[in-house]
């Protein structure tokens, strides 16, 4: 059953990569599919996405980089969120992210890695799912 | 039946076909959207005004729609050109000696993006990206590592460099003298394109002007000293990746031309002598035809526009010289072998475009960093081409393709559209400053996507025979340990330096940029006495301010 609240998420480019035609795609897609979302533009910090995070008190975060720097600055993004009481927010991530280290980030917390190709559907299905399944629990 | 004209031949020959056997879509389109005839003929040539001599000519000749050159590939084989650069200088100047046993011809250097937007490895916002998409330059120690025991006059380097461009070239002029190697002799590219870092690729960091206000003073050190260096790649290579049609990669492309050689030419600089200096960067997708096409419209838009809007008469100044890029945007994570067989159709498209230099993507790259040996396959793919293709023997081979010319005019026009909405809206600059340009590419971005996600754009092993995930193919892995090593260089070259020289740098290259002054000698100056890239960039930031005009931010 569709609750009467949208999903609040936040969609963030994180670190210095300024790749963003994926960001804005999943952007527009999960608008389309009807939640509340704030875009961050490119080049944020993992201070400000986490205090983006906060203030907007959102339900999922999209962490998008191209860049490589995801084993590190994705678990610094975590342990903030942690700190906050924000530990509990559904974290996606997406860009260019070697298979080998899909495992490392699911360990941290991370809920799902979408890569190049990947349905938007798809990616709105699943925040969907968990976030309404976590609400029924 | 023996048709008399392509009406006839349509309704006679045709038409009884289709109504038998419906063609595979209703509609048949071009990767750009350009709706797609059956068949293209004398007729449609002479219904585009089709005139050889005026609108094609001879390579080498006004317009240069056939190539820029005479004889192209027969006298001497493009500039096989692969991209790289990541972890330590160290690791880069041995892939760098690699590469040129392994026959590639000239350099091209990746940047980590600390060292684009200007901030040292151990700023913190450098925390996790020292090393990851190129290689880390904070001082001259770095550099001169990167260049050991390459020949900077015998080797032509291109460096994917924009707001810190004039101080990477600072960086590259003080090594080629500390090598002995006159300024006259040093070849090679900065990209140091920087309108198009506010539309679609992101490493600005001052306000547009004021970032023009940079480029301006490498044209005019160079055209000064440098006489072989191109003082910048107009690059509408990442426009496309972004998103974009090829008449907009185009368009976009020449409006901010447009815009460096209004600001030269305003500045009094000669538009004939550094007009010739002036190349270009563009992509190579899977539509082989169109992108032929697209290339040989390009030579031809620039001739006329350096010609008719600037009144350049050297023919130097009206070639489109120009780098090509297999697209990274097609390659698949899915099936990544698929990969190498799109990026031979694109490099295909770029050699039978006339491109004067050429990388071709490693099949890995949508999954991260290419290995050793899918860069090396990348090479071959070019060396395949150039040695037993046989394309490399003939100028121009589709000139003269009822279809190719047709298209080649179609494309122009459908630039030449975009170029007047531009103008009509005061330039690049103004139309980026609201945002124009990043939208439209979102939006053809947008539909792509949904083609794709429908079906009725195919990418094979995405959408259309999907196979279970093989997952051979293991990108490289950039070793983290070095960040250490390269930190502590750093702060020791800090610690050596005698400060109050650096500080004496600083304070003049402030005064420069606060001045008309050109601040590219005060850099090479300060470079040479190991001021670093943050230190330099800081003054910048201070003087100039940081552009922070978020494109697409949104939200609701």
């Amino acid at each position: 059953m569709e609750t009467a609240k949208p999903i609040r998420i936040l969609v963030a480019k994180l670190g210095l990569d300024g790749h963003d035609r994926g960001a804005k795609i999943v952007t527009r897609a999960l608008r389309d599919a009807g939640m509340e979302v704030i875009y961050t533009g490119i080049r944020q910090t993992v201070e400000t996405i986490a205090s983006v995070a906060v203030e907007e008190d959102v339900d999922a975060i999209g962490l998008s980089l191209l860049s490589g720097g995801h084993l590190e600055m994705v678990p610094e993004i975590i342990e903030r969120l942690n700190l906050e009481d924000m530990g509990e927010v559904l974290i996606v991530v997406g860009g260019i992210i070697p298979p080998a280290d899909h495992n490392a980030l699911k360990e941290l917390g991370v809920s799902a890695v979408f890569g190049p190709g990947t349905d938007t559907q798809a990616i709105v299905d699943f925040i969907k799912n968990r976030l309404y399944r976590s609400e029924k629990s | 039946m023996h048709s008399h004209s392509k009406k006839e031949w349509e309704s006679e020959t045709l038409g009884p076909l289709v109504r038998k056997h419906p063609e595979r879509k209703e509609n048949f389109f071009s990767e750009s959207g350009i709706e797609q005839d059956p068949i293209f003929t004398p007729a449609d040539l002479n219904s585009d005004e089709f005139d050889y001599h005026n609108n094609v000519g001879y390579p080498g000749e006004y317009p240069f729609v056939r190539g820029i050159k005479a004889n192209m590939y027969r006298g001497r084989l493009w500039t096989m050109r692969q991209y790289s650069g990541f972890g330590s200088a160290e690791e880069t100047n041995r892939r760098f000696h690699y590469l040129l046993e392994q026959g590639q011809t000239g350099l091209s250097v990746a940047f980590d993006l600390p060292t684009q937007i200007g901030y040292d490895s151990d700023h913190p916002l450098a925390r996790g990206e020292v090393g990851n998409v190129g290689v880390p330059i904070s001082h001259l120690g770095d550099m001169q590592i990167l260049f050991k025991d390459i020949p900077l006059d015998k080797v032509s380097t291109s460096m994917t460099i924009n707001t810190t461009a004039s101080i990477l070239l600072s960086l590259y002029i003080v090594v080629a003298r500390n090598q002995g190697v006159s300024l006259d002799k040093i070849n090679g590219t900065i990209q140091n394109d920087i309108l198009k870092e506010y539309i679609a690729r992101g490493t600005y960091d001052y306000p547009p002007k004021e970032s023009m206000r940079l480029v301006l003073d490498t044209f005019r050190f160079c055209s000064e000293h440098v006489p072989r260096w191109n003082t910048i790649s107009v690059s509408g290579y990442h426009m496309r990746e972004a998103g974009a049609t090829a008449p907009q990669e185009l368009a976009f492309t020449f409006c901010n031309a447009i815009a460096y050689v209004q600001m030269a030419i305003d500045a009094g600089l000669n538009v004939d002598d550094f007009g010739s200096r002036i190349s270009f960067f563009f992509a190579a997708h899977n539509n082989l035809l169109e992108e032929v096409s697209k290339f040989r419209a390009a030579r031809r838009i620039w001739a006329r526009i350096m010609k008719e809007r600037f009144g350049a008469t050297a023919p130097e100044a009206m070639t489109l010289r120009f780098h090509v890029q297999t697209a990274g945007a097609t390659l698949t994570a899915q099936q990544p072998d698929n990969n190498t067989v799109r990026t031979t159709i694109q490099a295909l498209a770029g050699l039978l475009g006339g491109t004067q230099s050429l990388h071709v993507n490693s099949r890995d790259e949508a999954l991260g960093l290419p290995s050793k040996e899918s860069a090396q396959l990348s090479l071959r793919t070019q060396q395949i081409i150039a040695y037993e293709s046989g394309i490399a023997d003939i100028v121009d081979p589709l000139g003269g393709s009822y279809y190719v010319e047709h298209l080649t005019n179609l494309i122009e026009k459908e630039t030449l559209r975009y170029v007047r909405r531009i103008d009509d809206m005061g330039g690049a600059v103004a139309a980026l400053e609201k945002g124009f340009q990043s939208r439209e590419i979102h939006e053809a971005a947008f539909r792509h996507q949904k083609e794709v996600e429908t079906g009725s754009r195919v990418v094979i092993g995405v959408n259309k025979y999907v196979s279970k995930e093989d997952m051979r193919i293991s990108p490289s892995k950039v070793d983290k340990n070095f960040r250490q090593r390269q930190i502590e260089r750093l702060v020791s070259v800090r610690k050596q330096r005698n400060f109050s020289v650096v500080k004496r740098h600083l304070a003049r290259l402030e005064e420069a940029a606060r001045t008309d002054d050109n601040v590219v000698p005060v850099i090479i100056e300060a470079v040479e006495d190991f001021c670093t890239l943050g230190e330099i960039s800081d003054v910048f930031r201070k003087v100039f301010g940081q552009y922070m005009n978020q494109q697409g931010a949104f939200k609701g």
